[in-house]
């Protein structure tokens, strides 16, 4: 455990030159030297995931040098990729197969070395299936607890995360050693793929062999922009009624907002939309420019996954609906009608 | 060929159904005299282990079905739930009234309880809906060096000790295979839970619950996060509503979203 005794030296030095009381960040300019974030890197295919570079404006603001770390067979073109990302000091990359599919029993591993060998005071993940199977692997093996699906950094140690999907909000301090986070997507924005220009390096391989075997995966195809970082999304609820009406009724509207599709978890349940499709607690969380729903009563769960949506807009045929309490927009009536009526006078503008 | 022990780890959690309130101090959701049931993701996990024995889709059987749950007194009556749905019976980890476990303290009195009964596959909920961090079954995992499936939608074996596990993932679902021992962790599509009939509740008072403490099972609950404040989200207005689509179109423009 060399890096951990590391960590406590540099954290005394810390201590001492921090002020007390809240500190904001531009104040850590001058620790930064001290605090050094691992950003975790998502590929797929041999290329990199955008959307995980969250991560690294997260280990932005905490300040101090940012590694990114990458894993997988043939990974030099996504090292060198992720390597002109900007803010990026150094790439970890290792070079090896069976990091293809982020399995975390062999990936942890890998991981845990690293973190050791690199003596990283935070490791930033997004919180991707990929981030919430792994991470907290890692910080059982290194006997730290995680924090899970921040959205907001205080300061090295403080952060904000919602709890009871997202009717509280929480800040919380931690006193472990190594600060190991998931962030929530839609808080981070992704770093600049360009203008960065950083070293790559071998990582150490412990060479684990998992205990899962990855079999396969049916993943839903879409033209539409992507639900998670779409800037308009419209999704539809249990008014559709059927999959037939779910899509000849919300798709076009989709493709004439050149928004991506959602949908409640009812309308899920009851097999209108995919699975991945789902907003809400238990499913995608989400925050475009506009979030327009029909047929959508507003539970908790969904609210849970909306809610920080710049404008909200809804069309619902009940005027309680605790949708339109949140709305910016509310439009009271039958959406069969509202809604190929909203498709027809969008497209002619 | 070994037949299943599955241990089941429940919490007992604000109902879903409730809107959570934070205390007037800002240092916790207020939880006296709120209605309190089963995290909805742990019912998934009783009824999915009972499944298995009913179904005898593991070829060796479901030799017992534990259910675990550490919390206050109170949280014997989700215990009691798990067991009128179908667990054989239960351990409770006893902890002071308000005294909340991290997920790391959990997956530790996991590991130890898993090791006292000759444990072979957890079914743990993928998350529990008050802290919401989706921590517990991995961590477990990563402790004891087993496998693990995370956000199960569908579970089957093949022959006597492998897993085949559908997982939902970002944009689907991915299939991994595992052997014996594993840690699942169950999402919603996995199975429609069972309503506990009366007979049943009835019978489940008479089922055994071993209550145990921390110190029992060796295991250091000592907290590493510290809670500052807890609020609520900040208020949306709602805008108010529009007589009809043209209105709709023309107040989206005004708040610059078309």
């Amino acid at each position: 455990m060399i890096p951990r005794s590391t960590i406590s030296v540099l954290r005394q030095a810390r201590t001492q030159l921090r002020p007390r009381g809240p500190t904001s960040v531009p104040s850590f300019s001058a620790l930064s030297r001290l605090l050094s974030s691992l950003a975790v890197l998502e590929q797929r295919d041999g290329k990199l995931n955008h959307g995980s570079l969250g991560a690294v404006t997260a280990a932005q603001k905490l300040g101090g040098s940012i590694t990114g770390f990458v894993a997988g067979g043939n990974i030099k073109a996504v090292a060198e990729e992720a390597a002109k990302v900007s803010g990026i000091e150094k790439i970890v990359a290792v070079d090896n197969a069976a990091y293809d599919k982020g399995l975390p029993e062999n990936f942890a591993l890998l991981l845990v070395e690293n973190i050791k060998k690199g003596g990283f005071t935070h490791v930033i993940v997004g919180h991707t299936a990929f981030g919430k199977s792994l991470m907290p692997r890692v910080a059982a093996l290194l006997d730290v607890q995680q924090i899970s699906d921040i959205t907001a950094i205080e300061n090295e140690n403080t952060f904000v995360r919602p709890i009871y999907a997202g009717n509280a909000i929480a800040t919380v301090e931690s006193s472990d050693d190594i600060k190991l986070i998931t962030i929530r997507g839609t808080a981070f924005a992704a770093a600049e793929a360009e203008g960065g220009s950083a070293s790559i390096e071998d990582g150490v391989d412990p060479k684990a062999e998992s205990t899962t075997e990855w079999v396969g995966e049916n993943l839903a195809k879409s033209d539409r922009p992507d639900l998670a970082t779409a800037g308009k999304v419209v999704s539809g609820g249990r008014g559709l009624k059927s999959k037939e009406e779910f899509d000849r009724i919300m798709l076009p509207l989709a493709d004439a907002l050149g928004a991506a599709v959602g949908a409640s978890r009812a309308a899920v349940d009851s097999g209108y939309a995919d699975n991945s499709l789902q907003v809400g607690q238990t499913g995608k969380v989400v925050a475009p420019q506009l979030y327009l729903c029909a047929g959508i009563s507003g539970a908790i769960q969904h609210l849970a996954g909306m809610k920080d949506s710049k404008v909200i807009a809804a069309i619902n045929k009940d005027p309680d609906a605790p949708i339109f309490q949140v709305a910016d927009v509310g439009l009271v009536g039958d959406l069969f009608d509202k809604v190929p009526e909203l498709t027809e006078k969008l497209k002619q503008q | 060929m070994s037949a299943l022990r599955i241990l089941v780890p429940v919490k007992r959690v604000i109902d879903y159904a409730v809107k959570p309130r934070v205390n007037k101090a800002q240092t916790a959701v207020e939880t006296a005299g709120v209605k309190h049931s089963m995290n909805p993701f742990d019912e998934l996990s009783i009824e999915e282990s009972v499944r298995i024995r009913e179904k005898k889709s593991f070829a060796g059987g479901v030799d017992s079905i534990i259910a675990f749950s550490c919390g206050p007194p109170k949280a014997q009556d989700v215990l009691r739930t798990a067991m009128a749905m179908g667990a054989d019976r239960s351990i409770h980890v006893e902890v002071k009234d308000g005294e909340e476990v991290e997920p790391l303290g959990i997956a530790k009195l996991l590991k130890a309880v898993v090791e006292k009964e000759n444990i072979n596959m957890v079914m743990c909920g993928k998350q529990a809906i008050d802290g919401d961090e989706g921590q517990t079954g991995q961590m477990l995992a990563g402790l004891l060096g087993w496998g693990q499936a995370t956000q199960a939608s569908k579970v089957s074996f093949e022959g006597d000790k492998g897993v085949v596990v559908e997982k939902e993932v970002d944009g689907g679902t991915e299939i991994v295979k595992s052997q014996l021992p594993i840690v699942i962790t169950t999402d919603l599509r996995l199975n429609e839970p069972r309503y506990a009939s009366l007979p049943n509740i009835m019978k489940a008072k008479k089922k055994k619950i071993d209550k145990m403490t921390a110190e029992d099972l060796g295991v250091d609950l000592k907290r590493r996060l510290k809670t500052i404040k807890v609020i609520e989200p900040p208020p949306r207005q709602g805008g108010g509503k529009v007589e009809d689509v043209d209105g709709m179109i023309a107040k989206l423009k005004e708040l610059g979203a078309l």
